[in-house]
């Protein structure tokens, strides 16, 4: 029987390995697209320079800003119905958002993203407006389920609100009756995308061509 | 002291009050005249030793009238009691039974909510469930579930 030895242990390259930036950048360019190591750095990549005499990093507060924003989405600790179940279960350990920077806070007023989990009725519309308008800007909403985006099952019911839309408005959708705490974090991931690309201004990227 | 049955609680109820109840195992259900629903609901509650108020509804007949149903359980013999009661077409009034049993207050309070039933006599007949600012009453089968109920519709 074959014994292999095992596979090195390649740490990831840290800046001074590299000569100069022309090298780190045709490493990144050529990095395998699995490589996670060094997402961060790739998503400023572009506004790095190289200054004679030394290494300056130069960038964009905006990009630095919302690079920091992407990766400390707070969402306030918000549930409304079944889907809050999922909520929490995507919040728990087997799921673990919290590798993203998600940590469910207790307060509107630190937050940065809610999740409206579950159906939300005429009454509750205007609570929901008032956590929404506690919390700080730049906030997002992610809408989760059937019952938010669009009143779901219950949308012809007499009480309740028919998507979530009409109260506050929503960044990211995410369908499912209630959706697996695997499509909510595939909306966090989205939502990320989108708050990477937020502008101070307050426009939003268009969707993205499908390909 | 021996528990009522239903058979003699029957004729106890035909004996007051000249109906004849519908006995179905350990179930009577008497139909009454409006005016004859809380002295029915005092009887119940004494005489026929039913003690527990179950539950209040009521029922949207369309163009014969809202029939209002109060369920009362005799908790210590295998009894209960459905007492109904019709309104004529287009009435809403009905006497309260909150001054008999205590558990009717919010009962009544949701069906008025829900039915627009208004009934006489109730400390605090408001609505329960829905907003104060509700309109319309969204349990009567004229309700048209589309009602736009601003600012979220």
């Amino acid at each position: 029987m074959e014994v292999k030895p095992p596979l090195p242990q390649v740490p990831p390259p840290v800046w001074g390995e590299f000569k100069d930036l022309q090298e780190w950048e045709k490493y990144h360019q050529e990095r395998p697209t699995d490589d996670k190591t060094s997402e961060a750095l790739t998503s400023i990549a572009d506004a790095i320079q190289h200054f004679p005499g030394g290494w300056i990093v130069t960038t964009s507060t905006e990009k630095i800003f919302n690079w920091a924003r992407k990766s400390s989405i707070w969402p306030v600790t918000f549930g409304l119905a079944c889907c809050a179940i999922e909520m929490m279960a995507t919040f728990a350990s087997r799921f673990d958002v919290e590798r993203f920077g998600m940590v469910p806070w207790a307060s509107p007023r630190h937050s940065d993203l809610m999740i409206v989990s579950g159906t939300v009725t005429i009454k509750m519309a205007p609570m929901l407006k008032r956590i929404y308008d506690q919390m700080p800007d730049p906030k997002w909403v992610v809408s989760m389920g059937s019952c938010a985006n669009s009143g779901g099952p219950f949308r012809h019911g007499y009480h309740v609100v028919k998507g979530v839309d009409r109260v506050v408005p929503v960044d990211v959708y995410v369908p499912g009756c209630p959706p697996t705490p695997d499509s909510l974090m595939y909306g966090l991931l989205k939502l990320q995308e989108q708050v990477a690309h937020f502008q101070q201004t307050g426009t939003r990227p268009a969707p993205a061509e499908p390909a | 002291m021996t528990a009522l049955t239903p058979a003699a609680a029957a004729a106890q109820i035909q004996q007051h009050f000249g109906v004849a109840p519908v006995v179905a195992g350990g179930g009577l259900g008497v139909t009454l005249p409006r005016e004859r629903w809380q002295e029915f609901a005092r009887f119940a509650k004494n005489a026929l030793e039913c003690r527990y108020f179950n539950w209040l509804t009521a029922v949207d007949w369309k163009e014969q009238g809202l029939e209002i149903l109060a369920r009362l359980d005799n908790v210590e013999a295998p009894m209960a009691v459905t007492m109904r009661t019709r309104l004529e077409p287009g009435a809403t009034h009905c006497p309260t039974v909150t001054g008999v049993f205590r558990g009717a207050d919010w009962m009544e309070r949701e069906c008025y909510d829900m039915f627009g039933v208004v009934f006489d006599g109730h400390p605090d007949l408001r609505r329960i469930l829905l907003g104060q600012d509700w309109e319309g009453h969204p349990l009567r089968k004229d309700y048209a579930v589309d009602t736009p109920q601003a600012p979220y519709r």
